[in-house]
């Protein structure tokens, strides 16, 4: 409940300020103008014209909403990578999802631009996806070959090697192409200043497919939390659950890396402020990882597109220089409070 | 139970080779030996969290042919030093013991529910459901444990070395516990045990392991002489037997 309220609040906000458009109050009471049925009860005067409204329902609303997918996905997949591996250093980039991702634009970016440029849908996205899933499922059967499947610890070192591997390869190809390297490196920082309707249809069905198996599996996280063993003894078929709950958040996870670029910070830390405010069990955790991270991330992007305007400052250094010191002051009071 | 024999082998020496022994229902078991004797290996391959050679019956019914939840509701098991979430209230850790009986997408029930709120009752824990589990004594949390263990409902349970954190007055007051749920909820239990007189005192009949070898089997009386624990443990000690009771006591001095 309270999760949901902050994320509409965070939706109106984040679609009621920008450097163009009609003045902020307006906003919200012509999106309640707008709303299919109410619209036939009140009406009222506004003044906000079509032209201005174009700026807030074709640019402003999918950079929003897909903020929100971003956001709320990464974060409940952040939650579930450290449920599942009971590491809370742990983010869904762990695996190898963000690293194959960078690898995968670099490559079409560098490669494929000449011979894509006039094709009619950008193939960076679908490129940078699939290398995501392809690293992550390169980590996961090197990690189980070595018993990963049995330890969730082989598992994180073999991402580990296999993200150093994939960074390493994206830096050579790079270092041979340093043309491109202005755009490959604002797509690492990620940025949410493209976004279409297209982009939030394409995202949508894999955030919410994700998020419902992940959500289905919030009691397997909880019984994780004793330890793969005794979960083992207390019958659950550890490697498999494991599997499933990776799966799910990485083909989230690189689905919305493939049309963000990389968000730092978000999928990591607010997990961890949810677990401070609400407690560590799942059954709550997943669902307000969702809603705070999609709020979140909403907000976060306001300031990004406000600060330098019209420029726009990177919304990874948004996310990290707003929550970083509010996460240190959460976690000073409460480790004092406790 | 019956047949119970046993194979655990690593690259290395085998932790535990080709036991062989079984339990009757009801019964208590007590498993001893030096450090490395493969007491741990003979319980975690019966809970099947190491491969093993050989086989495993319950009631007849070989443990490796059944599911995780259905072995999980017949086997239930606590490790020696179990990972406990700090920030986890102690109703709610108790009922991780209902995980077997929790369909894959299912959800606790309230039968569930009144399940772990009647263990806690007998465990004399009532006091302790909202508690969070960072905040109780280490003989608290051994008994939010054992209450989990008792939870699952299992009619064999598996302890490693259930006492070895609690001081003797706390190992009394579980092992004493152990005596009386055993005779009130049938169970059977298994448990290796580093203390030779606690063993001595509360178990039916004791299995001594070294080396992976099984070395005797028979009532605490057999088992344990001195001649015996000097030859395995390298120990100097004199066994007192009292009132049905097996008291170890070391000695200064050379083993034989």
């Amino acid at each position: 409940m309270a999760g949901g309220t902050f994320l509409l609040f965070a939706i109106v906000v984040g679609s009621s300020i920008g450097p163009a458009g009609p003045d902020w109050w307006r906003v919200p009471l012509e999106l309640i103008n707008r709303l299919p049925l109410i619209s036939r009860l009140i009406w009222m005067e506004t003044g906000v014209t079509d032209a201005e409204w174009a700026i807030v329902w074709k640019i402003r609303m999918p950079r929003v909403l897909l903020g929100g997918l971003v956001g709320g996905m990464l974060s409940i997949a952040g939650a579930s990578y450290q449920g599942v591996f009971r590491n809370p250093l742990v983010d869904p980039y762990l695996l190898g999802a963000a690293s194959g991702a960078g690898l995968g634009a670099t490559i079409a970016l560098t490669i494929g631009r000449s011979a894509t440029a006039s094709w009619p849908v950008d193939p960076v996205p679908t490129v940078a996806f699939v290398f995501a899933v392809a690293t992550v499922l390169v980590t996961y059967t090197v990690g189980a070959s070595f018993g990963g499947a049995r330890t969730g610890t082989t598992l994180v070192l073999a991402g580990v090697a296999v993200v150093s591997f994939t960074t390493a390869l994206q830096t050579f190809v790079l270092r041979r192409n340093l043309d491109v390297i202005r755009e490959v490196f604002a797509w690492i920082l990620g940025s949410l200043a493209r976004a279409e309707w297209a982009d939030v249809r394409l995202v949508t069905p894999y955030v919410i497919v994700s998020s419902i198996i992940l959500m289905l599996h919030r009691r397997h996280l909880d019984v994780f939390r004793v330890g793969d063993e005794e979960a083992a003894t207390l019958g659950v078929s550890v490697a498999r659950t494991r599997l499933v709950i990776v799966v799910a958040a990485t083909l989230g996870t690189a689905a919305v890396v493939s049309v963000s670029g990389l968000i730092g910070f978000v999928g990591l830390v607010v997990p961890h402020v949810i677990r401070l405010i609400a407690g560590a069990g799942h059954r709550r955790l997943l669902p307000l990882s969702l809603f705070g991270g999609a709020g979140f991330l909403i907000l976060a992007d306001v300031p990004g597109r406000m600060l330098e305007s019209p420029a726009e400052t990177p919304i990874g250094v948004v996310t990290a220089f707003i929550g970083a010191p509010f996460f240190l002051y959460l976690l000073r009071t409460r480790r004092l409070g406790a | 139970m019956r047949g119970v024999g046993v194979r655990y082998s690593r690259k290395s020496r085998a932790a535990l080779d080709g036991y062989s022994g079984s339990v009757e229902t009801g019964e208590w078991l007590g498993l001893i030996g030096p450090n490395g004797a493969g007491k741990s290996s003979l319980l975690k391959a019966v809970v099947g969290l190491v491969d093993h050679t050989g086989e495993i019956e319950v009631d007849g019914e070989p443990l490796e042919k059944m599911g995780h939840r259905d072995r999980a509701s017949r086997v239930a098991y606590v490790a020696q030093s179990p990972l406990i979430p700090d920030d986890m209230d102690a109703h709610d850790y108790v009922l991780l013991g209902r995980t077997p009986y929790i369909g894959y997408f299912g959800s606790p029930t309230s039968a569930d529910r009144s399940i772990v709120a009647d263990v806690l009752e007998r465990l004399r824990l009532g006091e302790f459901a909202d508690r969070l589990m960072g905040e109780l004594s280490g003989g608290e949390r051994q008994r939010i444990v054992l209450a989990r263990a008792l939870a699952q409902q299992a009619p064999i349970l598996l302890l490693d070395e259930p006492t070895s954190s609690l001081d003797i007055g706390h190992q009394q007051q579980a092992l004493e516990l152990l005596t009386e749920l055993r005779s009130t909820e049938q169970l059977t239990v298994i448990s290796a045990l580093h203390d030779l007189t606690l063993a001595g005192t509360y178990t039916d009949r004791l299995t001594m392991l070294h080396q992976g070898e099984h070395v005797v089997h028979g009532s605490p009386q057999e088992v344990l002489t001195a001649e015996r624990l000097g030859e395995i443990y390298h120990v100097c000690v004199s066994v007192e037997h009292d009132d049905g009771q097996v008291i170890v006591t070391p000695r200064r001095g050379f083993p034989v």
